[in-house]
Formats: structure tokens, C-alpha cells, sequence
């Protein structure tokens, strides 16, 4: 049983179908990257897995529990599912120790000491504890998106989405940033990211999914994706990113 | 590099499981019902007892035990949809399956808020019917003589004509004078400095001064000056004209606030293809910068509507003023409940259209 199964999903806003029936598994310890032209709606997958949106049809399931319906515990969910967005969301009027202690001291009840010392040594494994009494606008925007993430760290997620974090960040920001992607995966954080960074998707990925016209139209390991794509949509989309120097 | 967060995979799913079970929300239930019944009681002897004094005070019988039925049905009901709400959650704690059990809990929770918020609207109308029956129904007799209201609204709405007039040349005056003030407190450079400065002491000043004491000093005072033509206009003109000055300068900081809401970069953007500074603020700034400012001047606006009452102190005839000497004459204050209600059915539509502009404002952020 894969970690989440999206399992023939629809979204629509309004008269427009983003997500129309829609699959997907992600297994446990595998690092998923969703790629797509701009609007396809990977963004909007993501939303979708920890209940930002909500689907109309079709369902989603978290250890093979249902987390799409009713009456379903959305805190809890959003602790077992994280999410870092493009733009790192920090508060800005909470110092980097504040921003990423406030969850583990709020919701899940830990106590101060150790709130404290966990932050601290994940500061420090991304190389920004002297930076922990800072405030975030004080901060670079790459280590404010790796304050974000080791926010979101914070709860232990089972899940970590992350859409498009780089994106925002001037090129020589980004290496740091994915540098704790890549860290990350080796040691097993299941992870989905939705990217434009295809390079940096066909190292870290254990899978490629191709989005168009709100489902997955290819998926499979990214040597076959980006080496041998199948698919007359997707050999179209990596050749605009080719052409646009990106690979 | 997250050691923890890599619990193994089987023992997280068991810890879920464990944790994403059946909520039932069955105390938030019992306290709906509990509230909902206590309401329900108030509500009912509440109804009846001030039904009972209505129609011992001539009142006739079939409105008023119409009106106190539906109150008392509608607290019947809030209290049965608790009782639902409880029969829900019951039904979530027994549910076999996982998924229904959550959707009845769901509609447990949702039917037991609306009681409960429902209930509190019921208490808070009763207190408000006992606070106008109590001490012999002094409450309601002083304030709301239905009668002197009814009697009294034709020459109150009459007056009230002064008070639009007012109102509309002032607002129309204050939009233009307010933006002369704005763009003179916004003027650049050491050129502009001095001008900058004379906008300055006139906000400040006339942000300082009561609105009352602007109109009482102008009202009264210009006509002493003996100055040709501003020593004999109509009242109603000096209070168009203090009521511009204050306004003025609120409004001029509104719009101040307006235009710097906007991105230095777009000045820069603007100036570097060439547009002089008044074209940038014409072109570009300005036209962005109502967007934001709509519901501030809407307030203002409101504001204004209900200062124009203020004009009763230089003796102007106005809705104030008239209601004031007609609830002199009949030792009763309904009369100027007349104009207070005037003055309230004006203002809603336009709170609410401020509520909308921001509320679409903020949509237009969102999806931004
Ligand atoms: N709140 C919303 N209301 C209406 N339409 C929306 C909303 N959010 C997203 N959309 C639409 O849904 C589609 C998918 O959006 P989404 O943000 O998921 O795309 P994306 O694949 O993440 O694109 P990008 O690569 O540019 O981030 C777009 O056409 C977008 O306009
Ligand atoms: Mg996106």
C-alpha cells in the first residue's frame, strides 16, 4: 500500500477542470516530482493532498485511509502532511527560532527545552544556527526557504510537499536550497515536489509524473521520462525546456 | 538528516490509524443541547409573560400572540435540531463504518455550532425585549411612542432634506479639495516644500480640531467678521463649509495613504519612459491608488452623513434640530428616534457595500 493514493481526483473552480480524474501513488521514502507547464496544476495537486482545496470527486488516501470527505481531522492531517510553498510564508514578526518552534510548542504540546534544542540542531545541520534570533526579512531569501522547510520539519511530517520552492530564489540561492532536498531524500523523507528545475528532478526523483489536461499523462523513473519519454505531450514539453536551456 | 521523521513507514500508519479515529463531538453536542434547552425555556416564559403585559396595555391580542409564537417556535426548534445533533453524534460513536461515522460527526459538530449560535442570538433578543418592558415599559415608552413616530416622520424627513443637501455638496467639495491637499502634501523635492509644509499645518490643524467646535467657530464667527459675502450665507453654507475643511483633511489622508500604498518601483517604471510627475500620478498612480482607497472613503463618507447632524448646534433647521423641538413639545424623545432611524435605514446599504468592496478586495489578493 502506497503512503497516498490519489485515486481519480477532480477539481474544478468554477467552469474550469484543473484536476480531472487524476491518479497518482506515492510510495513511502520516495521523492515524487510532478512537472508541467505552467497552470497544469501541480500546485493545485498539492493543495488537494493536505486539504488546501478540496476535491469534488474521486478520493484521496493517506495510509490507506480516506483523508477526502467529511468530518476528516484537517490539523491532524496537516501535521502528517507538510507543506513549503514558493513563497516561504515565514512570519515576520517571529525570530527564525520563534517561526519554526511555534508549531511543536502549540500543537503538539513539547516542551520549550526540547522544541529549542531540536530547532537548533536542524539549524545547524542546514548550516543557519547563528541565525536563529534573526528575523526573517533580515534573512537571504535561499535561507529563508530553508528556515521554511526546517519549519515544516518541525512536526515530523510522514509527507512533505513542496511546490516549487526554488522558484522564487536568484540561481546561486538555489543549490543551498536543494541541497537539503537532496539530504533529505537519502535519508528517506517522502517527499512530492512540483518543479521547473528538471535537472535537479532527474537526480533526486524516484519518479517523474508528467501532468496535462488534469491527469498524469506519463509517470516512470526519470532516466525513462527525460531519457525516453513515450508520450508525444511530454517529448514536447521537455524539448520547450531543452530549447530554453533548462536541461 | 531528520532521523525521526523517518520512523518506519508500517509504524507511522498504525499511529495514524490509532489517531484519525471516529470524532463524535459528543461533549460539544451535550453542551448545544443543554444550551439550547436552557434558551429554549427563556425564551418560551419570556414570550409569554411580555405577550401578556403587551396586551394589558391595549395592545391587540392576535399580532402580539403571533409574534410571541414565532419566537417560541423558533426557540422549539433550535432546541430540537440540538437534540438532533446529539442523535448524530450517538449515531457517529456506534457507526461500524469508519467514513460515515466521520461524516455524521462532521454533521454533529456543524448542527451543534448553529444551535448554539442560534441560541445566543435568542438570549440576546430576549434581554433586549425584558430591558424594553421592564419599570412599566419605560424603556419603550420614552423612545419608541410609535404613535409621535409615526406622527412626527413626515416633518422630520422634511427637514432632513437640509441635511442631504449638506451632506451631498460637502462630500462633492471634499473629494476635490481633499486630493488638492493629498497631492500637496505629496509634492517632491525642495521645490515643492513650502506648499508641503501649508498642507501639513492645515491637516494637522483641522484633524485636531472637533468636527462641533470647527462649525460653532465658522457658523457664528464669519458672520461677525463683517466680510463682504462670507458674512451673509445661509447657515447651511457655513456648515457645508466647516464640515469641507474637517473632512477635508481627514480625506486628504486617505488618499495620502492611498497613494503611497503604491510600490515605489511603479514611480520609477513610469518616470523612466519619460512621464512627467503629474502624468506618472495621473496615469499610473493615482488610478491604482483608488482601487485601495474606496472603503476608507466610504467610511469617511458615512461619517460625514451623520455629522451633518452636528449643524443643529448653529441653529440650522435640520432633521436634528426639527425632531428636537417636536419631542420638546410633546415631553417625548420617539421624536428623535424618527431621525436616528433615518439616519441608520441611510447607512446600512452603504456599510455593507463597504463590507463588499473589501471582502472583493481581499478575493482579488487571494488568487493574486
Ligand atoms: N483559487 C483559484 N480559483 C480559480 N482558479 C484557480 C485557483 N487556483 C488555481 N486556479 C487555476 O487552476 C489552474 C492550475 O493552477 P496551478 O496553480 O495548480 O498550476 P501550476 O501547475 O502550479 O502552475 P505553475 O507552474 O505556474 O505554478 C490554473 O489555470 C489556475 O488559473
Ligand atoms: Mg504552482
Amino acid at each position: 500500500m502506497a503512503l497516498v493514493e490519489v485515486d481519480k481526483a477532480t477539481k474544478r473552480y468554477g467552469s474550469l477542470t484543473v484536476l480531472n480524474g487524476l491518479s497518482l501513488d506515492i510510495e513511502a521514502h520516495q521523492v515524487v516530482c510532478l512537472i508541467g507547464p505552467s497552470g497544469c496544476g501541480k500546485s493545485t495537486l498539492l493543495r488537494c493532498i493536505n486539504r488546501l482545496e478540496t476535491i469534488q470527486d474521486g478520493e484521496i488516501r493517506l495510509h490507506g485511509d480516506r483523508i477526502t470527505g467529511p468530518g476528516v481531522d484537517l490539523d491532524l492531517l496537516r501535521r502528517e502532511v507538510g507543506i513549503v510553498f514558493q513563497g516561504y510564508n515565514l512570519f515576520p514578526h517571529m525570530s527564525v527560532l520563534e517561526n519554526i518552534t511555534l508549531g511543536p510548542l502549540k500543537v503538539l504540546g513539547m516542551p520549550r527545552a526540547e522544541a529549542r534544542d531540536k530547532a537548533m540542531s536542524l539549524l545547524a545541520r542546514i548550516g543557519l544556527a547563528h541565525k536563529a534570533g534573526e528575523y526573517p526579512d533580515r534573512l537571504s531569501g535561499g535561507q529563508q526557504q530553508r528556515v521554511a522547510i526546517v519549519r515544516a520539519l518541525m512536526m515530523d511530517p510522514a509527507l512533505l510537499l513542496l511546490d516549487e520552492i526554488t522558484s522564487a530564489l536568484d540561481p546561486e540561492l538555489v543549490s543551498e536550497v536543494l541541497d537539503i532536498v537532496r539530504d533529505l531524500a537519502r535519508n528517506g523523507m517522502t517527499m512530492v515536489l512540483a518543479t521547473h528545475e528538471m535537472g535537479f528532478a532527474r537526480e533526486v526523483a524516484d519518479k517523474v509524473c508528467f501532468l496535462h489536461a488534469g491527469v498524469v499523462h506519463e509517470e516512470g523513473p526519470p532516466s525513462q521520462i527525460f531519457g525516453d519519454p513515450q508520450d508525444e505531450r511530454t517529448r514536447a514539453f521537455l524539448k520547450s525546456i531543452i530549447d530554453a536551456g533548462r536541461l | 538528516m531528520n532521523k525521526p521523521a523517518v520512523m518506519a513507514n508500517r509504524e507511522r500508519a498504525d499511529l495514524w490509524h490509532a489517531r484519525s479515529k471516529v470524532r463524535a463531538h459528543s461533549v460539544q453536542t451535550w453542551a448545544s443541547l443543554s444550551i439550547a434547552t436552557l434558551t429554549c425555556v427563556a425564551v418560551v416564559l419570556s414570550a409569554y409573560s411580555i405577550a401578556r403585559y403587551a396586551i394589558a396595555q391595549g395592545w391587540d391580542r392576535l399580532p402580539v400572540w403571533i409574534g410571541a409564537g414565532v419566537f417560541m417556535t423558533v426557540a422549539v426548534l433550535v432546541a430540537a435540531s440540538a437534540a438532533r445533533a446529539l442523535q448524530l453524534s450517538k449515531h457517529a460513536q456506534l457507526a461500524r463504518d469508519v467514513y460515515d461515522g466521520r461524516a455524521l460527526g462532521a454533521r454533529a459538530s456543524e448542527q451543534s455550532w448553529r444551535a448554539i449560535s442560534y441560541s445566543g442570538a435568542l438570549v440576546i433578543l430576549c434581554i433586549f425585549a425584558w430591558f424594553m418592558v421592564v419599570n412599566d415599559a419605560a424603556v419603550s415608552r420614552t423612545f419608541f411612542d410609535v404613535d409621535l413616530i409615526a406622527r412626527s416622520a413626515g416633518t422630520v424627513l422634511k427637514a432632513f432634506g437640509t441635511n442631504f443637501f449638506i451632506f451631498t455638496v460637502s462630500a462633492f467639495l471634499i473629494l476635490i479639495w481633499a486630493l488638492v491637499i493629498a497631492i500637496a502634501r505629496t509634492l517632491p523635492g525642495k521645490a515643492g516644500r513650502p506648499i508641503r509644509m501649508l498642507a501639513i499645518i492645515y491637516s494637522d490643524l483641522f484633524r485636531g480640531l472637533p468636527a462641533i467646535i470647527t462649525i460653532y467657530l465658522i457658523g457664528f464667527g464669519l458672520p461677525l467678521t463683517n466680510l463682504p459675502i462670507l458674512k451673509d450665507l445661509s447657515s447651511s453654507a457655513y456648515a457645508i463649509i466647516a464640515l469641507t475643511l474637517t473632512y477635508g483633511a481627514y480625506t486628504s489622508e486617505v488618499y495620502r495613504a492611498g497613494i503611497e500604498s503604491i510600490h515605489p518601483s511603479q514611480i520609477a517604471a513610469a518616470r523612466s519612459l519619460g512621464l512627467s510627475y503629474s502624468k506618472t500620478m495621473r496615469y499610473v498612480i493615482v488610478p491604482q491608488a483608488v482601487r485601495g482607497i474606496i472603503p476608507p472613503l466610504m467610511n469617511n463618507c458615512i461619517s460625514l452623513q451623520k455629522d451633518t447632524a452636528l449643524v443643529a448646534i448653529i441653529g440650522t433647521i435640520d432633521a436634528f434640530n426639527q425632531s428636537k423641538i417636536i419631542a420638546s413639545n410633546n415631553f417625548n424623545l420617539s421624536a428623535v428616534t424618527t431621525v436616528a432611524i433615518i439616519f441608520i435605514l441611510l447607512t446600512i446599504p452603504q456599510a455593507r457595500l463597504v463590507d463588499r468592496l473589501i471582502e472583493r478586495d481581499r478575493n482579488k489578493r487571494r488568487s493574486g
